[in-house]
């Protein structure tokens, strides 16, 4: 292995050193690879597994061949050490992996994205010191590394704590120009610090100021941001740790950290503009947090709601053709999905074709309410997206609305004051009838008043969504 | 404009290797069904982990002789890079698992 084979740029490097970089090629196509299997369902969890993969090889070739600048390898010392924070890291992620609720994902992506964050930020910040003075490059995505990293992680913790519901949403108009000028301050330091003759290791002060800085203008970046835009921020937060990760890459120079992390701050881009089309919102709007601050929506004729008695509900479904569900975040949060499958088992047994319909921002991060289905056993072919599911809504006999709100808003059509004006919506109002089963009569996430609920179609069925259905199952049962 | 030039032809290589790799990864997810949107991300958020590869670098050849705060930091850093790839590839998994179940 330490076989010297040949001179570069006036260096000798040996066949351990050619094998370590060959192990990043190939980790770098794993992750390229598996991410391309990831996106088509039928060979997703190979492709999960083959950046697994990579992943793992990375990680065995740096400890067996990286060398530092004299030219020694990791000491066996520092290999356990390595080894034994490693082991600490592999059993908690693991465990919390096995354990974690489906309908806590959303949560467990923002700590992911929290500790990606901070990995990156702490690395930067680390090797800061052994930059070299004048070199505006490394010194450059050293700061960026740290930046970005420490906002990641900031944002992502306040993320997680609102998911869970430990963070209100705070939102003053002057909060806007709060994070102006914190991005500005934190821009002139970074510039201040990429541009300074000084020797780095005089300048940690800065460094450590930068970080604090950065750290604040986390909090207060995500601090502002409605609910109902989480899924854009956790994509977003997730294009973040990419990016931080590739610019930590740079500093070792290290080419498959910088082409997994690029890859993951693109994927993490594009996933999130999806989501900006999805709620019709632009990036910008989202960040700055205009929604639902101004309250002034279209004061209309309420008019009353009509409730529905579980018998009618089920007579009819029962005698209905089709039936089209159209799932939120609230049957996740009654744990209703797998009593939704009982139902719609039952009606199948019936003849009633049952298709449930789902938005793209259904439930708290993209994709969600799939993976929650999915736990339940619900049929992939019986899940519909919106796109596919609107042009038949016509001949729909019930739509039943669970625990989703601002999806089904017909504001989004017809109300230019509200906030959701121009989101797509599944048209749940074209239905026959519409029976929407709901806790209350408050407002959904996004704090809008849903005119639906007042359409001369809809039934209500007031309670918790879980014990609504399993009623509906037994009424049925007994028909 | 000479500075941008001078700062360009210095890094060519690492200007290159990002362009290139913001296209494969918005090639790549292109497309994606909405089913796959939660996998992938936590998916992705896994592959974000590599940052452990610096990890790894940085408490290798840690000096051991003195404790010091960099040590410290270090070995945390490297576990939170633990914790994200590894729990970020299994609770993939899980999930992928689910959606193949009912695939019978």
């Amino acid at each position: 292995m330490d076989k010297v084979i040949g001179i570069l740029n006036g260096m000798e490097f040996t066949i351990g050193d050619s094998l370590l970089e060959l192990s990043y090629l190939i980790a770098a196509l794993l992750f390229v690879y598996g991410l391309k299997l990831l996106s088509h369902p039928a060979t997703a969890r190979t492709g999960n597994l083959w950046a697994a993969g990579g992943m793992g090889l990375a990680m065995v070739t740096t400890l067996l061949l990286h060398k530092d600048a004299n030219g020694s390898g990791i000491p066996l010392t520092n290999v356990w050490i390595i080894l034994a924070a490693i082991g600490v890291g592999s059993a908690i992620g693991w465990m919390v992996a096995r354990r974690v609720k489906m309908t806590a994902m959303p949560q467990l992506v923002s700590i992911y994205n929290a500790t990606g964050g901070a990995a990156s930020m702490l690395v930067a910040l680390l090797e800061y010191p052994n930059a070299v003075a004048g070199d505006v490059g490394s010194i450059l995505v050293t700061v960026l590394g740290l930046f970005i990293g420490a906002v990641a992680f900031s944002g992502s913790l306040i993320a997680f704590g609102k998911l869970d519901g430990r963070v209100g949403d705070i939102m003053k108009p002057f909060m806007t120009y709060i994070n102006l000028v914190l991005l500005i301050v934190t821009l002139g330091m970074g510039v201040y610090i990429v541009i300074s003759p000084n020797p780095p290791a005089e300048m940690v002060w800065a460094i450590y100021a930068l970080l604090g800085i950065s750290l604040v203008y986390g909090v207060m970046f995500v601090m502002p941001i409605g609910g109902a835009d989480m899924p854009v921020v956790i994509s977003l937060l997730n294009s973040f740790t990419g990016i931080a990760a590739a610019m930590a890459g740079f500093i070792y120079n290290n080419q498959a950290m910088i082409l997994g992390g690029i890859l993951v701050g693109a994927a993490g881009m594009i996933l999130t503009m999806l989501m900006c089309k999805a709620m019709n919102r632009s990036l910008i709007n989202v960040i700055i947090g205009s929604f639902g601050g101004g309250g002034a929506a279209l004061d209309r004729e309420q008019g009353n709601v009509k409730e529905i008695t579980l018998s009618d509900a089920a007579v009819l479904m029962s005698y209905s053709q089709k039936i089209v569900v159209i799932p939120g975040y609230g049957l996740a949060v009654a744990q209703a999905q797998h009593i939704a499958h009982e139902l719609d088992t039952l009606l199948e047994g019936k003849g009633v074709d049952v298709k449930y319909a789902i938005h793209p921002v259904a439930g708290r991060m993209p994709g969600h309410m799939n993976v929650l289905l999915a736990e339940a056993d619900v049929p992939y072919e019986n899940l519909v997206e919106m796109d596919d599911i609107n042009p038949d809504m016509p001949n729909v006999d019930v739509a039943i609305v669970i625990g989703a709100n601002d999806v089904v808003n017909p504001a989004a059509y017809d109300d230019p004051s509200s906030p959701i004006y121009g989101m797509p919506i599944i048209d749940a109002h074209l239905a026959k009838n519409i029976i929407i089963m709901k806790r209350g009569m408050g407002k959904g996430y996004a704090g809008i008043e849903n005119f639906l609920f007042f359409n001369d179609k809809t039934r209500m069925l007031f309670g918790d969504a879980k014990s609504s259905i399993s009623k509906l199952v037994n009424e049925i049962k007994s028909m | 404009m000479e500075q941008v030039l001078q700062f360009f032809f210095e890094y060519k290589e690492a200007i290159f290797i990002i362009a290139l790799s913001i296209f494969v990864g918005i090639e790549v997810i292109s497309n994606v069904p909405a089913v796959l949107h939660t996998p992938l991300m936590s998916g992705a958020n896994a592959i974000s982990g590599v940052i452990i590869i610096g990890g790894i670098i940085l408490v290798g050849h840690a000096d051991l002789t003195s404790f010091s705060l960099s040590l410290v930091l270090g070995i945390l850093a490297l576990m939170f890079g633990t914790l994200n790839v590894v729990g970020g590839f299994a609770v993939t998994d899980r999930m992928l698992e689910m959606f193949k179940k009912k695939k019978k």
